[in-house]
């Protein structure tokens, strides 16, 4: 049965953008002082959105030294100040959330279904969430009277960004430190927007710095002297060096990288329960997701009932406008990670992987990749090794439990891994075996400010989430 | 005719024997007065891949083992150095100022055991959490051991530091290589005793004894280390270096002069997992 829709395009006449934006440091949006511009466009268009910023080692240190200079009094408010501060940033995020969730689908390229239902209102739990620990960091696990430390340089990539600014800026803003983050180089428009929020908000200049701009800014935030904390989310490759950089200096780092999680479903799962989470596990969000389910380890005896399931679930899938409320796969976010994603897959299919993709028509502006499915793939294979950060899922088989438990860890990674059973027992003994951060059994890319999330072994080291997120941005009291 | 007493050969402990040096190497203790006191195993490169070997291959015995196991192990461990005290106070005594403080350190060393080997089913309760997530969801966060450590004892303290270090490594399940105080070593050549005498398995505690600006990058590198504690490490210049190593495949790194203790040290050491289960009929 083919359901044909009509577009329901979501409007943007909500969204205001300036055709080029400043810096955004002590408070107000401020001229760079030597830095060059870019553009930033719309993946699904390839139209350009506005000119921003390349925010150079100059601006870096004035940002950094408006984050200082507002440490003194932000870290000295009493708890319960800073915390009503963040409640006023949910509340605005909430009352905003439309133009939020536009912005965001425009500049990434994410469908606004998850935009406007996952990311948006993520965001404002997650400052809700911290804004409440604010007058309560003695219950953090630090001992009494915990301290911040002081500046913190944040790092964060395209794939979330609103989300994935709330999960830097909440936590330490709670804990009294100030901040200056960078937005990933594709997507700072709603991290500018969110400046104008902290603007709304009569945040304290100086307390959130916003500087944009691409790899080399981001060299520069860490390597600053002045900084005393370091949080990056993005690739392992890039989190290596910033361990590299910061060793033998007193900065704390918490790093949030690859994955490759596997996605085990036995045989005796709910079938149709585990074609919907593997295709949220893969697909959600482009496969654009470090926890994504990128692996499928099925149990061999329903190796085919399942895959047949899921090519047929996978023709109903919906490439298109990101705006389109009906939008299941939106744009790749750039043409470079489209590059990748393309040679990752040709390596796959020249390794002798068998590949199929779901058909669908590909705009023909804009970055696109139809949902691809690899089977007779090998541990060895790249698509088995390397995280693709894409639309594309690599299938295993395993006969016993066992196997699928050594399968699945044999990956440098342990960011995350799913487990498709109906088996009590047998969810608590592999989730106990699996060397990851999040195990999601009978769901998949389930995220909340309350549950912690981060790796084991090459995807990184500390948390986020919960209280075991504020200890990211807290030393234990004198 | 007066007796000869027999005297013990220093090697070193790994997987749970005492092998010299493969590199057949020892090197020359002094005591404080600078009195030859023993011929030590000076470890190599090679030792401390062996370590790494036999505390990986320990790891998954010693990690399933239950909280209370891992206690009454590490219980048993005071137990035999309580044995064995008047043996610990001579050896530090050869270092110490006066032979006061060398018993209070042997008894402080002691006490230090007992009080981690009561946080082995204590950790999870503390640092766990049950995660009231806005949807039907049970979620949890449990610690978990992250698994091989590579550790750099005091050089000054050298059996409360050494005890410092390996309990709350071990104590949440980890697998440990320490490299001892090199110019202090025997009390660690003691430890290593009553360690294969307490029902540790083997390779769960590795004890090398030698120069750890030799060893150390070796396992700062080592792809199968999960972990690097530097807290013995006193020239700034090789913690800055080993740390750059332990990027190579990002080991969560204790830098030194952090003075982090009990609780906060079992910390480092630690992995939290959150798992997530929908509810409903």
């Amino acid at each position: 049965m083919v359901f044909e829709y009509a577009p329901a395009p979501e409007s943007t006449k909500i969204i205001n953008l300036k055709s080029n934006y400043e810096l955004f440091i002590g408070g107000k949006f401020v001229k760079s002082k030597a830095g060059s511009n870019y553009k930033t466009i719309n993946p699904a268009t390839e139209e350009v959105l506005s000119e921003i910023v390349e925010a150079s080692e100059k601006d870096v240190d004035e940002a950094v030294k408006a984050a200082r200079k507002a440490f003194k009094s932000w870290s000295k408010l009493p708890g319960s100040e800073r915390g009503k501060y963040l409640y006023r940033l949910a509340r605005i995020i909430q009352e905003r959330s439309r133009e939020l969730a536009v912005l965001e689908s425009m500049n990434n390229g994410k469908p606004i279904r998850e935009s406007r239902d996952i990311d948006i209102p993520l965001v404002a739990a997650h400052f809700f969430h911290y804004a409440g620990w604010a007058d309560k960091l003695d219950y953090a696990g630090l001992g009494k009277n915990p301290q911040p430390l002081g500046v913190a340089g944040q790092i964060i990539p395209w794939n979330f960004p609103l989300l994935m600014l709330a999960w830097k800026i909440a936590p330490a803003l709670a804990a009294g430190n100030t901040v200056v983050l960078k937005p990933a180089e594709t997507t700072p428009l709603t991290a500018l927007l969110f400046a104008e929020i902290c603007q709304q908000a009569e945040l304290p200049d100086g307390v959130v710095n916003i500087i944009t701009g691409a790899g080399q800014t981001g060299k520069f935030l860490v390597e600053h002297p002045d900084v005393n904390k370091v949080a990056f989310t993005g690739s392992t490759e890039v989190g290596r060096l910033i361990a590299q950089t910061v060793a033998g200096t007193n900065k704390k780092v918490t790093l949030e990288l690859g994955g490759k999680a596997a996605n085990i479903v036995f045989d005796d799962a709910a079938m149709d329960q585990a074609v919907e989470g593997v295709v949220n596990g893969i697909f959600f969000n482009q496969g654009h997701v470090c926890c994504a389910g990128s692996r499928l380890l099925l149990q061999e005896s329903i190796s085919d009932e399942f895959l047949n399931l899921l090519y047929e679930r996978m023709k109903t899938l919906r490439l298109g406008d990101p705006l389109d409320k009906n939008t299941d796969i939106g744009a790749i976010n750039s043409a470079a990670q489209l590059a990748k994603i393309k040679e990752l897959t040709n390596a796959g299919k020249s390794e002798g992987a068998e590949m199929w993709s779901a058909p669908c028509e590909i705009p023909t502006k804009g970055f696109w990749f139809a949902p691809t499915v690899f089977t007779n793939v090998s541990l060895s294979h790249r698509i088995a090794r390397e995280e693709i950060f894409g639309p594309v899922l690599s299938v295993l088989t395993f006969r016993t439990p066992d196997e699928a438990i050594e399968k699945a860890n044999n990956t440098p990674f342990g960011l995350s891994a799913g487990i498709w059973t109906e088996k009590g027992s047998r969810i608590l003994e592999v989730a106990h075996r699996l060397r990851a951060g999040v195990v999601w059994a009978n769901t998949f890319n389930k995220f909340d400010p309350t549950s912690p999330f981060g790796g084991y072994k090459e995807s990184g080291y500390g948390r986020e989430g919960g209280r075991h997120g504020l200890e990211a941005y807290l030393k234990a009291g004198k | 005719m007066s007796n000869i007493d027999v005297k013990r050969t220093a090697k070193l402990f790994i997987g749970g024997a005492f092998p010299r040096s493969e590199s057949g190497r020892t090197y020359e203790a002094k005591d404080k007065n600078k009195n030859f006191v023993a011929n030590v195993a000076l470890a190599s490169r090679k030792d401390g891949r062996d370590a790494v070997v036999a505390a990986r291959s320990a790891f998954a015995k010693w990690s399933e083992a239950t909280a209370y196991n891992r206690a009454q192990v590490l219980y048993r461990v005071s137990e035999i150095m309580q044995g064995r005290r008047e043996q610990f106070v001579e050896e530090l005594s050869l270092w110490s100022k006066t032979k006061k403080q060398a018993e209070n350190e042997v008894d402080e060393a002691i006490n230090r055991m007992v009080w981690f080997a009561g946080w082995a089913d204590k950790v999870a309760m503390v640092t766990g959490s049950n995660n009231p997530v806005a949807g039907p969801f049970f979620d949890f966060s449990i610690p978990e051991p992250t698994g091989v450590v590579a550790a750099i004892a005091p050089e000054d303290s050298a059996l409360l530091g050494l005890v410092e270090t390996i309990a709350s490594i071990v104590v949440s399940g980890n697998t440990v290589i320490v490299i001892a105080s090199e110019s202090q070593p025997l009390p660690s050549v003691s430890l290593a005793e009553v360690i294969a005498t307490s029902d540790v398995p083997g390779g769960v505690i590795n004890i090398l004894t030698g120069s750890y600006k030799e060893i150390a990058p070796w396992l700062a590198s080592h792809q199968d280390v999960n972990a690097l504690d530097l807290t013995g490490v006193d020239k700034k210049q090789i913690a800055l270096e080993l740390e750059k190593e332990a990027a190579i495949n990002l080991k969560r790194v204790l830098r030194p002069n952090t003075k982090l203790d009990g609780l906060a040290r079992i910390k480092v050491f630690l992995e939290t997992k959150t798992v997530w289960h929908p509810r409903g009929f």
